[in-house]
C-alpha cells in the first residue's frame, strides 16, 4: 500500500508538470508533446484506480489519434512563435491569481466536505477474477446501448464535417475525369486512313 | 492511503491549471484547444475517481462518452482552424475580428 501511494504522488506530480509545460510552453509543438506526456501519466493513474480499461482507450485513442491529429495541424500551419510570446507577461498575473483563488478553494471544499464521510481508506478492492472491460462492455451493451448508438452517430458527423470542411477545389491542378476517361470509344482515337503505296524513287 | 480526495484534488489542480492556460493563451487558437482537451480529462478523472468510489461502472460509460465527444470535437476544431489559417494566414484571436463581436 505504500508502494501505491509513492506511485500516485510520483506520476501525479509528472502529470502536473506536464500539463504545466502545455500551459506555459512557447512552442506549440512542445505543447503537444507535453500534453501527449500528460495523458500517459493520467492513464498510469487510471490503472492505479483500477480502472484498466479507460486507461488502454486513453493511450490508444487519445494519444494515438488526437494528439498525432494535433501534431499534424500545429506542424501544418507556420505559427508565428514571436507573436504568440508577446502575449504572456500581460495576461499571466491574472491567469495564475484566478488558478490559486480557484484551487485552494477547491481543495477546502474537497478536504473541509470529506471530514464526515470516511472516504480517505481508498477505494474498494475488486474481488478475485474481476474483469474491467467485462464489466463495463456488460453495462455498455445493455444499459447505455442507445448513448452507444449515438455515439457512433456523432462520431460519423465529425468524419463528415472535418472532411467538408477542410475538402477544396483548387483550380489548375491535372487530375483524372473518370468518366470521361470511361465514355471513350476507340473510333474516336483512332483514324484509319487508305492511301496508295508510293513508288520507291 | 489513496482514496476519492486524493484523485478528486489532482483533477481539480489540472482544471484550474487549464482555466490559468486558457487566460495565459488567449492569443493562440491551438493553445486555447489543447487547454479544453486538459480540462475534459480533469473532468474524466472525477467521473473515474467517483466509479470507483461508488462501486458502479456508468461513471466510466460516461468517461468512454465524453472521450468520444471530446474526439469529435477535437477533429471538428482543427478543421475549422485549417480552413481559418487558410483563409486569413493567421489564427492570432485577436485578429478575429470580422464579426464585430
Amino acid at each position: 500500500m505504500m508502494l501505491h501511494s509513492i506511485l500516485f504522488y510520483i506520476f501525479a506530480l509528472a502529470m502536473l508538470g506536464a500539463a504545466c509545460g502545455v500551459v506555459f510552453s512557447r512552442n506549440p509543438v512542445h505543447s503537444v508533446m507535453f500534453l501527449v506526456l500528460t495523458f500517459f501519466q493520467s492513464a498510469l493513474l487510471w490503472l492505479l484506480a483500477e480502472a484498466e480499461f479507460l486507461a488502454i482507450v486513453l493511450v490508444l485513442v487519445y494519444v494515438g489519434a488526437v494528439m498525432v491529429l494535433f501534431l499534424f495541424v500545429v506542424m501544418m500551419l507556420e505559427v508565428d512563435i514571436e507573436a504568440a510570446k508577446r502575449g504572456l507577461s500581460r495576461y499571466a498575473p491574472l491567469g495564475i491569481g484566478i488558478a490559486l483563488i480557484m484551487v485552494v478553494e477547491l481543495v477546502q471544499l474537497i478536504w473541509l466536505r470529506s471530514q464526515g464521510i470516511a472516504s480517505t481508506s481508498g477505494f474498494a478492492t475488486m474481488p478475485e477474477g474481476y474483469n474491467n472491460t467485462k464489466a463495463l462492455g456488460a453495462v455498455l451493451y445493455t444499459e447505455h446501448a442507445y448513448a452507444f448508438e449515438i455515439a457512433a452517430v456523432i462520431l460519423l458527423l465529425a468524419i463528415v464535417a472535418a472532411i467538408t470542411l477542410t475538402l477544396r477545389k483548387r483550380p489548375g491542378i491535372k487530375v483524372q475525369d473518370i468518366s470521361a476517361q470511361v465514355a471513350v470509344r476507340a473510333r474516336d482515337r483512332v483514324r484509319l486512313v487508305k492511301m496508295e503505296v508510293e513508288k520507291k524513287q | 492511503m489513496i482514496g476519492l480526495e486524493h484523485y478528486l484534488t489532482l483533477a481539480a489542480m489540472l482544471f484550474v491549471l487549464s482555466i490559468a492556460g486558457i487566460i495565459i493563451n488567449r492569443r493562440n487558437l491551438i493553445l486555447l484547444l489543447m487547454c479544453i482537451e486538459l480540462m475534459l480529462l480533469a473532468v474524466n478523472f472525477n467521473f473515474v475517481a467517483f466509479s470507483r468510489y461508488l462501486g458502479d461502472e456508468s461513471g466510466q460509460i460516461f468517461v468512454f462518452f465524453v472521450l468520444t465527444v471530446a474526439a469529435a470535437e477535437a477533429a471538428i476544431g482543427l478543421a475549422i482552424l485549417v480552413v481559418l489559417f487558410r483563409n486569413r494566414r493567421s489564427i492570432a484571436v485577436q485578429e478575429l475580428n470580422t464579426l464585430k463581436g
